[in-house]
């Protein structure tokens, strides 16, 4: 692949002006995509072609969004229902806000040729809460479309109908979860369902329902205006050793944020390494300083040391290094001077303070990890605290299968990452700031700091 | 036959039945801990106590294939060739973990708290959790939250859901939810409505853990010194199979017994807390005599020795047969009293009764029906009066006859927890020369009686009930009634000359042969109950409403 013919597609119109109106839009070329879906093709015919494109979903796990179109029922009597997961809430990610901000009639055209594909009669974007602009952009948008006949009823005289509707969530990142979503736009408490039956079968009150992240519906609309050859020329193919592999193909969009020079968010092909996306979009560290460690996309897949940012940021990458995944593709960079148990007992407090509360395992696991890192910040660590907290992150998840969804996993992965990688700074930490106790294996007494020692913790547990 | 493997144990699987994992492991004796589970809610999977290992048999190979992950049992269909580990390291461990999760920040309150001894929490923790605490959280706090019909005991919570799941699917009212988020989750009401419904207490028996406590029952009794004891519910014609549970003839609380036939596994609060007449003071413990200037206190034996003569020497005498009454006290007393005398008139009282199917049953969306009509044996009462009299006289009729001075002699069973008669209607016995009543309380028509019997409560008489569906069950006695009190079939059983004790099995056989309708009662009858063929009696009856097996989905 050669880098320089690379063409952004998904990030072409930002920085035209007035971007995000449907005038700016039409006059480089927008929804004839659409038109051309609607006079040419079935919805079958567009599975077929997003089946056919490997395209995976950009919402974090990389599930083959035709596969997921598949699912669907082929004769449900009633509506389908169409979910955009535009509640972009993972710590370190901004890419859907870029896209819905400065080009939202590629997101809604994104929208109307999936309706199309998987004969939703209704859409509903999911908005996150804190995306002002999003909103009025996006609601500018769905009304200039309906007004010109790209939404509506008999869409651009088809005969086919769709409404897009913009719920707009309150703050909370488990509904980012596709069945968290779903619950809270039924009006409901976030609490993700329990798979099987899985949204496909019964989501959106009750009825089959597929929900796609802001930005793979973006890449539906390319695939569909620019066509299969030029979606596969993007990427990785998938790998022969591996038959179930769909490969990573496509360009992405990449957030850049933390200790850089130049944060953004900058498209590039799949597969591009993270020392590229660092170094020559992000214009490398700041100040100089050297690098101590990247998070490869999004909070929740965890951290990647210096060494390691020659992975290629695909879908298979970042797992080679022992994350969680290629997640959003928006990398945190941490320099030198940040110390890791800051790090850690940030994301621990986030995702304690995130976790909806339903599954035993995540709700007081992740508690429990803010509990043990708050101790040890304070000054009371115990090598041993290391250990337990390996073993929250081993066993919390829906990977190990103690949750019901993937919420865990990010708040895992995190720890697990940080203090395998990371192991001598925390012995370090804990070594410097509890000279005394830190190698006492009984229970600490948590609420009064004077309770350090051995004979005491042992008072506490016994 | 379909086969499912659970822990190396082939388990035929019935035909036509869904069957989940902890409920296809309970076939085969193996026991899956859980606690958001509950078979007549909707699977939530949460609680994550009921982790298995689970793989699938080819059918041609016979290999096994296990999942690499734990999945939850509640929510898995075990179907042919499915592979269910439940005693594996794995399972062990993960279990011990969610255990360890949940009491991180459990108050440990067991000593003051009621739900200690039959509390899921603390049973599960020593079958499955750690012996040791890892953790440096110590919890201290047991905030007590009065949320309406119910208490809260906010910290000993562990989220399973299942009380908000019932008020949403059962109840249909909706009262409860979630506050907050993660660890700081609490139950709670919104302000202004507060937990109010009649199906309220049953979120006491979800709460696997000591959260949600019965006002009723609070700090009286620990329970472990409770018996229990198989009974049906006598609060209305719906027939309740219920648990009695008592302490030295003191009953502390009713609970549902789980009858999928009649109730499942929910009953109304007017029959959890409607025992209390039971220990009510007022209650009469001594038959009495009409005496000059008030009632004199008599001797059982004076009460054996003299109504049966007054009986056979009467003109024209009557009996009042209750439908308070158990199939097998109704049966002896209409023997009783035809046996006494041929011409006796038999009628099904007292008090006025709804009409069958009334409209005014209320029915909640979880399926459970609380009857209109306020008593446990109507239709048995009434298929045994029309055996022995030919026909069934309203308390209308009755009554009306009474008041024209046709009987010389009545005898009155009541015995309804609720006073029953005005003044105006116990008036028109006033010239029934020799009136037995045998009832719970003192009531207007008491007072004119020449002999007024104390009746046992439904509690403390052994029998069996027809309810409203025709569906026949047996109720254990649970306490012995209070001193001085007899109970009705041990009277009507020496009353009839027979030797030794009442045996309440023996009346039903009795029954059971002699009247056709009650012959599916012939022999033991099992522990749901057997259902009688309608009609019981002549009259038309409306069919009984059909009842969905399935739970109502919210």
């Amino acid at each position: 692949m050669a880098k320089a013919t690379f063409q952004p597609v998904l990030l072409a119109n930002v920085g035209k002006p007035d971007s995000h109106t449907l005038r700016a839009y039409e006059s480089g070329g927008g929804y004839q995509a659409l038109r051309r879906v609607l006079r040419e093709k079935s919805p079958k015919d567009v599975v077929d072609l997003i089946k056919a494109s490997l395209l995976r979903g950009r919402g974090g796990a990389g599930f083959p969004t035709g596969l997921k179109w598949s699912f669907l029922p082929e004769d449900h009597p009633g509506p389908i229902y169409l979910c955009v997961n535009a509640d972009e809430s993972e710590p370190g990610t901004f890419v859907n806000r870029m896209q819905m901000e400065h080009d939202p009639h590629q997101v809604l055209e994104g929208i109307i040729i999936s309706a199309f594909a998987t004969r939703a009669s209704t859409a509903y974007i999911y908005l996150r809460y804190e995306y002002p602009l999003c909103l009025k952009r996006m609601q500018t948008a769905i009304d200039e479309a309906r007004a010109k006949g790209y939404l509506g009823k008999n869409i651009l005289g088809s005969g086919w109908s769709l409404e897009v509707y913009i719920h707009r969530g309150a703050g909370a990142y488990v509904c980012g979860e596709e069945t968290g979503l779903i619950e809270s736009i039924e009006g409901k408490r976030a609490w993700p369902r329990i798979k099987p039956p899985f949204p496909a079968v019964e989501g959106l009150f009750r009825k089959p329902t597929v929900v796609n992240n802001v930005e793979t519906l973006a890449c539906v609309k390319q695939i569909v205006d620019r066509g299969l050859e030029w979606f596969k020329s993007i990427g990785v193919p998938p790998s022969p050793d591996n038959p179930r592999d769909p490969g990573s193909y496509g360009p992405k969009l990449f957030g850049i944020s933390g200790h850089v020079n130049r944060p953004g968010c900058y498209e590039r092909p799949l597969g591009i390494t993270a020392r590229e996306l660092i170094e020559r979009c992000a214009g490398g560290v700041w100040q100089g300083r050297k690098l101590k460690a990247v998070v490869p996309g999004g909070l929740s897949t965890g951290v990647m040391t210096a060494d390691e940012i020659d992975t290629p940021m695909d879908f298979s990458g970042p797992l080679k290094v022992g994350c969680l995944g290629l997640g959003t593709g928006c990398l945190i960079v941490l320099d030198e001077t940040y110390s890791m148990v800051d790090f850690l007992y940030n994301s621990c407090r986030f995702f304690a303070h995130e976790s909806c509360g339903q599954c035993t395992p995540c709700r007081e696991g992740t508690h429990w990890s803010v509990a043990m890192l708050e101790r040890i910040r304070a000054g009371r660590g115990r090598l041993k605290d290391l250990e337990l907290l390996l073993e929250i992150g081993d066993t919390i998840g829906i990977i190990p299968g103690t949750t019901i969804c993937g919420l865990a996993d990010g708040a895992a992965w995190p720890i697990k990452t940080a203090i395998r990688k990371f192991r001598d700074e925390f012995e370090d930490y804990i070594k410097r700031t509890n000279p005394g106790g830190y190698a006492t294996v009984h229970p600490v007494a948590w609420f009064d700091g004077s309770e350090t020692t051995e004979a005491s913790g042992t008072a506490a547990c016994r | 036959m379909p086969t499912a493997i659970i822990d190396g144990r082939e388990l035929p699987l019935p035909e036509g039945e869904r069957l989940n994992g902890i409920e296809a492991a309970r076939r085969a004796g193996v026991e899956i801990p859980h606690y958001c589970w509950h078979p007549g809610l909707s699977v939530v999977g949460s609680c994550r106590m009921c982790l298995v290992e689970i793989g699938t048999r080819d059918a041609k190979t016979g290999k096994i294939t296990m999942q690499p992950k734990l999945m939850p049992a509640c929510n898995t269909i075990v179907g042919d060739g499915t592979v269910l580990v439940t005693n594996s390291e794995k399972v062990a461990l993960a279990r011990a973990r969610v255990e360890e999760g949940l009491l991180l920040r459990h108050p440990i309150d067991c000593p003051i708290c009621d739900k200690a001894g039959e509390c899921r929490l603390q049973d599960y923790h020593f079958q499955h959790g750690q012996d040791q605490r890892r953790a440096d959280i110590r919890p201290f706090t047991s905030r007590r939250r009065d949320i309406g019909d119910i208490t809260l005991f906010v910290d000993r919570c562990i989220m399973c859901s299942r009380c908000v799941r019932f008020v949403n699917e059962i109840s249909g009212t909706g009262e409860l939810m979630v506050v907050n988020r993660g660890a700081h989750e609490e139950i709670d009401v919104a302000p202004g409505y507060p937990l109010h419904n009649k199906l309220s207490g049953n979120v006491v028996d979800l709460c696997p853990v000591g959260a949600l406590a019965d006002k009723d029952f609070l700090y009286r009794q620990r329970v472990w010194f409770l018996r229990r004891h198989k009974s049906v519910c006598t609060r209305c014609a719906s027939g309740c199979s219920i648990w009695i549970e008592e302490n030295q003839d003191h009953i502390y609380r009713v609970r549902p017994r789980e009858n999928m036939q009649v109730n499942r596994w929910w009953i109304c609060n007017d029959g959890r807390y409607g025992y209390s007449y039971v220990h009510d003071p007022r209650r009469l413990t001594s038959p009495t005599r009409r005496a000059e200037g008030g009632r004199t206190p008599i001797d059982w034996a004076e009460v054996v020795a003299e109504i049966p003569g007054r009986f056979r020497a009467a003109r024209r005498p009557a009996g009042v047969i209750s439908p308070f009454l158990t199939v097998q006290e109704a049966f002896l007393l209409c023997r009783l009293l035809h046996k006494w005398h041929a011409q006796v008139v038999l009628a099904v009282g007292p008090g006025p009764l709804p009409a069958p199917g009334s409209e005014a049953d209320e029915t909640f969306p979880g399926g459970f029906v609380i009857s209109a009509e306020k008593c446990p044996n109507r239709r048995g009462v009434e298929a045994i009066v029309s055996h022995f009299a030919g026909g069934l006289i309203g308390w209308g009729e009755l009554l009306d006859r009474a008041g024209r001075g046709e009987f010389d002699a009545v005898w009155v069973s009541a015995g309804s927890p609720l006073p029953w008669i005005s003044d105006e209607q116990a008036g028109r016995f006033s010239g029934v020369e020799h009136l037995v009543v045998q009832d719970l309380f003192p009531s207007p028509l008491s007072e004119l009686a020449a002999f007024e019997l104390p009746g046992a409560a439904w509690a403390e008489r052994e029998g069996a009930y027809v309810n409203r569906r025709h569906w026949l069950q047996k109720a254990a006695w649970a306490i012995r009634p209070p001193a001085g009190v007899r109970t009705e079939g041990s009277l009507f059983w020496e009353l009839l000359g027979r030797e030794g004790l009442y045996r309440a099995e023996t009346v039903l056989e009795e029954a059971a042969t002699e009247i056709a309708c009650f012959s599916p009662a012939r022999g033991p009858i099992p522990e749901e109950g057997v259902q009688l063929t309608p009609p019981l009696i002549e009259e038309p009856i409306a069919p009984p409403p059909r009842r969905d097996s399935t739970p109502a989905q919210p």
